[in-house]
Formats: C-alpha cells, structure tokens, sequence
C-alpha cells in the first residue's frame, strides 16, 4: 500500500477512535465511579484516574442502593411499561402507516399531513391538558371501574402508543417496498389485513427494530416529567423517578452512579438484541440517530 | 379457460387519457400478446384486466360474467409479473401454494397441488430454497408456478422475460409455449419485444397510444401490416419504407419492403448506392445502404456475403412483394 494511503487510513481509524471514545468515556467514568467510594469519586474526578479501576474498588455502592430504592421495582415497570408500549405503538403505527401508503381514502393527505405536524409539538405543551383528561377519565380494571387513570400503568403507556416518528418511519420503508408484491398478493386472494400481516410485516424486520429502539429510548429514558405529573404511589413508578431517591438527604454520588449503571442495563441489552437489524435499517433507509 | 370481452373499456389517470376506447375478444384458450412501444397502454389494459386499475369506463367480461368492479382475487386471473413478485421471506413451495394457503385448502392438498406444478416446472429440488437462492429463469418458473396453481381462467404476463438474459428468453419462450400447449389456458401476454410477440402469439393485438391499430395471427400482421404503423413495429429489422417517386410508381403515398425481398443484383437496379454497413448474423447477412434520397435501405441475403463498405450496390424487389400505404393506412387494391 503506498505511503499517502496507509497515512490516511491511518488518520481515518484515528478519528474514529477519538469520536468512539467521546461515546464511550462517559459510561468508562460511570461504571467505574460506581465502584468507588464517594471521597476517591471527587478527588480522581479531576484527572484520568476517573477512568481507571484503581484506588479502593468495591460493590458497596451497588449494595447500598438496593438498600436506599426498590431498584428491581422500579426496572420491572419500566421495562412493562415500555415493553408495552411498544408492542402496541409498533401494531398501530404500521397499521396506519399501511394506510397511508397502500390505501386510498379521502383526507390521506391533510391527516398525514397533520401527523406529521405534531413532531414540532413538544411533550410540555400539552403535558397539563392531558392530564386534565386522563383524570377524569374512567377505567374499567381487574379492581373494577375507577373514575381516573391517575397512578396506574396504563396511564405511562395509552397516552404513548401513537406517535409520527413511528408512522413516519414505517411509511417511508413500506414505500420502498415493491409494490408488485402487495399486488401479487392481492390477486392471490389476500385481504388487505393478509397483505399487511403475512406480506409487508415479516419484509419490515429492520424497521421494526429501528422503530422499537427508538421508541424504547424515547420512553424508558424519558419518563420523569409525566411521570412525577401522574404517579404517586412507589409501586408505579419508572427507573427515572427513582433517581430522586438518590438526592433526598445526603447524596452519594457512587450509589447514583451503581443506580444509574443498573438502569443502563436493560437498554444494552435491548440494543444489543436489536442491533443488526438496526444498523441495516440504518444503512439502507438514510436514518441518523 | 375463459374468453376475455373488454367493451369500450376507457382508463384516463387524472385528465391523463391513456385508454380512450378499448374493445377486444380474447378467444378461449388463446395465446394473445398485447404488444407496442413504451406507454402505448399494454401494461394497463393488462391492470385493467386483473383488477388492479379499475376503468374509467367500459365492461370487462371474463367467460360471460362482468369482472369490471370486482375485486382482483374474485376475477380468477393468474398473473406473472416482471418483476416476478415473489415472496422473499417465503420458500419456493410456500410461494408457490400461498394462493392455496389464503383460500383456506387443507395443508395435504397444497402440497399436493404444489408438488403436481413443481414437477410441470421442474422445481421439485427447489421448494425448500428461498427467491434469493435461485436463478432469474428459476424465479421466473416460480412464479409461474404460483399463477398455475390457483387454476385460473386467465393467466396474465407482464413483460415476465425482459430481466432475463438473451439465452434465457428463448428457453423460456419455449417452455412458456410449451406450458400453453399443455395447460391451454387463456393467456394474455404483454411484451414491447417484437419478437416474442411472433414466435410466441396465436393471436397479437398491436397498440399504439392506447388504440388497437390491428388484431390478427403473427403472420396476418407480417404479411399483410393495416397500418404503416403496424409495418415498422412487425418485423425485424424494420421494413424499408420509401416516398417520392418510387412510391408514385405505385400509386401509393409510401412504399413498404421487407428487408428479405430485398435482392442484390450486379446490375443497376431500382435502387442504386453504396454499403454503409453490414451486419454478419451466421445464417444470413444484414446490409445496410445509403441511396440518394431514401433513408437507410436494409437488406436480409442468406449466408455470408462477399462485400465490404463503400461497395457500390444495386438493389431491387419483386412487385408481389410490395406495401403499399397512404395516409398511414394499408391500400389493398390492384395495380
């Protein structure tokens, strides 16, 4: 290989390291503050020992924090709550998004226009008015009918189910479906529920991981100010709430640290599971994260 | 086996007017090309015919009942697409018996059914392979084999061997002829490429902006072209058209020459110029020439010929074998 190409590889693999390491140093720094106790934390908070397991290393941290938070608690319903909202936010998101593309109704347009237009409306804006609704809502349950959907689940969950980012990433792939297929499909006798079910969604694997990592970031980082508006009791209560337990009184920043570490599993986890299929989504659709 | 009626059958898309009256009968049985250039409407009559486009207006009859507002699945039509459209995620035998699958047959008779296509197609080695493992002509025979397998009264070709390479479309030709012979169901089957129109049709409906310029047998339209239209687009190469004072012989508007009745004679002829190129096919030779005041002369000999460019050439035909045309239109009276 000539000198002026290994040079440039060189520099290439180079900025790839740095921009990896930008990513990677501050989950280094979590990690490993969460094994240290708090005095050596802000004392090595300042030099590159923040990065290294060196000093007094142990799981005290982790231990105290199962003491201070019902962590598992906490995990577990985030986890439901997320898990199922997006199994339903990915059902009906391709379910209208199929609408939008193979199907043709009067007002398509103008609603997905509409649709479209609610990415620029933030979550704040309509945060009170939503729960001026969900609190006179009914709900008919397994503890019979309340007048409220205040301190439930399903209030973290219904509110979250139908969002444009979704709609709008399965409409842009199933428009790069062929539509030969969808036709051929049609004249083998399918309904259009059989076209979507049996055709478009075992074709739409890479969207489906997409959709359902992003939705999975959206809502399992993303739960604090809902939240904290319609959870009062603990057994409610999401990963992200939790964190407050970690302020109250004296805050130890190694068991925020050991906390936060744990929270972080379930999102590897779920990436990781998910992440081949990801990544060819992205290669092949143009999404940037 | 069904025969196919489209009665003033009209598509427009927007104030796009593709079809602007359509009637045609697709006999029983029949093997029937739709054939033309690019955007002459094949492609949609085709649509229309399998419910994938409704008309503007008109009737679309398949074996005496009405199709024209019914869904594509209750019209019992087969079609095969260019792109093949099979199922990616789905193996050969499961592609094959999906139709089956959806009509809710028993799982013993799909496999029945798909086993007796597989062997009419030779894909029995093949079920269990996935579209992406096989080959263009493979792929091709699945889908076919998909569109047999619903025994329809009409099988539907859009352009199904244009992805195939030159080899690969005459085998198929064949075997698509074959299949005819052997299944004789009513197929319609649209291709620009003249040539499969002739060696494949028993009957070949020519269009040209969304109107039939002429329906006959292969040879109908070679021999005797209506249309000057009908004249260039049959035949390969084209046929030599002449005007001016050649034509005025014949008391005619244009004059139309096979390539193959052209003759090279030694001596001055009607036609006298000079060889601009030649093309050498094995069989035969194509010589191309110039004469003054006509366009590129084409003429088809048997076997190799002894001439180079630049050669001068003298070029003349019979009068039997003369196309006479005035105002685009065929005059069959003497002369």
């Amino acid at each position: 290989m000539p000198a002026h190409k290994l040079l440039g590889m060189a520099l290439r693999y180079l900025l790839l390291i740095w921009i990896a390491m930008i990513f990677i140093f501050p989950i280094v720094f979590m990690v490993i503050s969460s094994l240290k106790p708090d005095l050596q934390l802000l004392s090595d908070s300042s030099s590159l020992r923040a990065f290294l397991p060196v000093g007094d290393i142990s799981p005290t941290n982790y231990l105290s924090a199962f003491d201070r938070a019902p962590i598992l608690l906490f995990i577990f319903n985030s986890v439901l709550i997320t898990g199922i909202t997006i199994v339903f936010s990915l059902f009906l998101c391709s379910l209208a998004a199929f609408s939008f593309v193979f199907l043709s109704w009067r007002g398509q347009g103008v609603i997905f226009a509409i649709i479209l237009a609610t990415f620029i409306v933030p979550f704040e804006t309509i945060a009170v008015p939503l729960l001026l609704i969900v609190n006179n809502l009914p709900w008919i349950g397994l503890e019979g009918i309340k007048n409220s959907w205040i301190n439930s689940y399903h209030v973290q969950i219904i509110p979250f189910i139908a969002d444009a980012l979704t709609i709008f990433l399965f409409v842009q792939y199933f428009r790069d479906l062929p539509k030969d297929l969808i036709e051929a499909s049609r004249i083998d006798g399918a309904t259009w529920f059989q076209v979507y079910r049996r055709v478009i969604m075992p074709l739409s694997g890479p969207i489906i991981a997409t959709a359902a990592i992003l939705k999975f970031l959206m809502m399992y980082n993303n739960q604090l100010l809902w939240p904290i508006m319609v959870v009062q009791e603990e057994s409610y209560r999401p990963v992200m709430l939790g964190l407050q337990y970690f302020f109250q009184l004296n805050t130890q920043w190694g068991e925020i640290m050991a906390y936060l570490t744990i929270i972080t599993i379930p999102v590897l986890i779920f990436y990781l599971l998910l992440q081949k299929a990801f990544i060819a989504s992205i290669a092949s659709t143009g999404i940037k994260g | 086996m069904g025969q196919v009626i489209l009665k003033s059958v009209q598509k427009k898309f927007g104030d796009l007017e593709v079809i602007p009256n359509l009637s045609l009968i697709i006999p029983k049985g029949s093997f029937t090309v739709l054939v033309g250039p690019s955007g002459c409407g094949k492609s949609t009559i085709l649509r229309l015919i399998a419910g994938l486009e409704d008309a503007t207006g008109g009737e679309i009859i398949i074996d005496d009942i009405d199709v024209t507002h019914l869904e594509p699945s209750k019209r019992k039509i087969a079609m095969v697409f260019q792109s093949y459209a099979l199922y990616p995620h789905m193996t050969v035998a499961e592609n094959i018996g999906f139709g089956l699958t959806l009509a809710k047959v028993s799982k013993k008779d799909i496999q029945k059914r798909v086993s007796e296509v597989a062997k009419i197609l030779q894909l029995e080695k093949l079920l269990q392979r996935k579209p992406k493992q096989l080959s263009g002509g493979q792929r091709q025979r699945v889908a076919i084999g998909r569109a047999i397998t619903r025994n329809p009264k009409v099988f539907l070709f859009d352009e199904p061997l244009s992805n195939l390479d030159a080899s690969l479309r005459g085998q198929m030709r064949v075997e698509l002829t074959e299949l005819h012979a052997q299944i004789k169901a009513t197929m319609v089957y649209v291709t620009h490429d003249q040539v499969e129109a002739m060696t494949m049709a028993d009957q070949i409906v020519v269009l040209n902006q969304g109107v039939i310029e002429q329906v006959g047998t292969p040879m109908d339209l070679y021999d005797f072209p209506d249309s000057l239209f009908v004249a260039r687009f049959i035949g390969s190469p084209k046929m030599n058209i002449m005007e001016g004072e050649i034509a005025e012989k014949y008391f005619c508007q244009k004059l139309g020459v096979r390539p193959e009745h052209m003759e090279i004679s030694k001596e001055e002829g009607l036609l006298n110029g000079s060889i601009r190129h030649i093309e050498k096919l094995g069989a035969d030779t194509l010589v191309y020439s110039e004469i003054k005041g006509y366009d590129t002369i084409t003429a088809r000999v048997v076997g190799n010929l002894e001439m180079k460019i630049g050669d001068t050439i003298h070029l003349r035909f019979d009068k039997k074998h003369v196309h006479r045309f005035s105002n685009g239109n065929r005059l069959n009276t003497q002369f």
